[in-house]
């Protein structure tokens, strides 16, 4: 099967909305399929690498531990924005998942890089 | 590999635009569909954003969607193009990937 | 050129299946191949053959239905969205022991794996949602 270089793009925050979840069993299914995957968070979706989610009291299941099972599925290219994750008071070690950081200019190149943009 | 951007948020509503704008390459392009097409009108205060954005990319709003909500090309950004479905089409096609900014 | 459609909506409360359905008509219409829709997240929800819309409005999953019979088109309902929100065909109602089932004609289950290889496979991958 060809080999296309797909961009997941995250800009929701958790559990607001399903789609972090979503995009999560995306990936996953993804890379059984050998395609050459990379991830963004830009927006609200760099929330969904917080550190310390506890869904207990809200009954919804805490996804957040699959971020750090990305690395044996050999997702391994997880980009943030730097102008984003600033706007939202964040720092990388408020992250659960080592990522790297882009600003938006690089953004802008990375997304022409790739073949297909997923967007959740 | 130049990208369509699709804004389908009343910019008074989400900040789908405003993301779209900030990644948008110089030379992609953006249509303006369903309640994104607000963003379109000439005399709000997003018109001076649209228009700045105007210099690096091409601008496209689906006329259904416009007329559908009661405006017509009279009431656009000068320099913005209408299209129909097929015109829409057509712009997936010219240009190599599509992004939704939902 | 091959497209692969992708629907995140349901019907009725987003314009979302409206756009997805008014652009797949456009597509066809202008001679490309539509390899296949497929409807994730709520988007499952337009694979209900129980929706009844009143007489003055638009039949959105019938359209579906008849999209695809006059097309052929493959319309593929992500199958743990849809398990998650009660859309069920005949032998998934027996399998999971469920006293009906309800999906649309011309639509069929599976899995993300059907997006994954119809976007490898297509020229354009073009999203609608929310």
């Amino acid at each position: 099967m060809k080999i296309k270089k797909c961009l997941y793009v995250n800009r929701r925050a958790p559990y607001g909305t399903s789609y972090a979840l979503e995009a999560i069993d995306m990936v996953l299914i993804g890379s059984v399929f050998d395609q050459d995957i990379s991830l963004l968070f830009i927006d609200d979706g760099l929330f969904q690498l917080k550190k310390g989610q506890d869904t207990a009291d809200v009954e919804i299941k805490n996804h957040s531990p699959a971020y750090r099972a990305f690395e044996m599925y050999d997702v391994e290219k997880i980009y943030v924005s730097k102008e984003a994750m600033a706007a939202r008071g964040l720092k990388r070690a408020d992250l659960l998942v080592d990522v790297e950081q882009l600003s938006d200019n690089r953004i802008k190149e990375l997304m022409d890089e790739h073949d297909v943009i997923f967007s959740f | 590999m130049s990208i369509l951007h699709t804004v389908n948020k009343s910019p008074f509503e989400k900040n789908s635009l405003e993301s779209c704008l900030r990644y948008a390459k110089n030379g992609s392009a953006v249509l303006l569909i369903e309640d994104g097409i607000y963003a379109a009108l000439a005399g709000t205060t997003f018109e001076n954003t649209v228009a700045t954005a105007m210099s690096e990319l091409d601008f496209y709003c689906l006329a259904p969607d416009m007329k559908a909500r009661g405006f017509s090309s009279s009431s656009m950004i000068d320099g913005i193009k209408l299209v129909d479905y097929a015109g829409f089409v057509d712009l997936t096609v010219e240009y190599e990937k599509v992004q939704a900014w939902l | 050129m091959k497209f692969v459609i992708q629907v995140n909506e349901g019907p009725y409360q987003h314009q979302t299946a409206d756009s997805a359905y008014q652009f797949t008509r456009a597509a066809l219409a202008r001679g490309h191949e539509v390899l296949r829709v497929f409807f994730y997240h709520d988007g499952v929800n337009n694979g209900t053959r129980l929706t009844s819309p009143p007489q003055d409005d638009r039949d959105i999953v019938g359209r579906w239905s008849a999209l695809a019979a006059e097309h052929g088109l493959d319309l593929v309902i992500c199958v743990a969205a849809a398990y998650r929100r009660g859309i069920l065909d005949e032998s998934e109602m027996k399998r999971l022991g469920k006293d009906a089932h309800n999906l649309a004609p011309g639509f069929r289950i599976s899995g993300l794996g059907q997006l994954i290889e119809g976007v490898v496979l297509a020229d354009r991958l073009v999203v609608f949602g929310d």
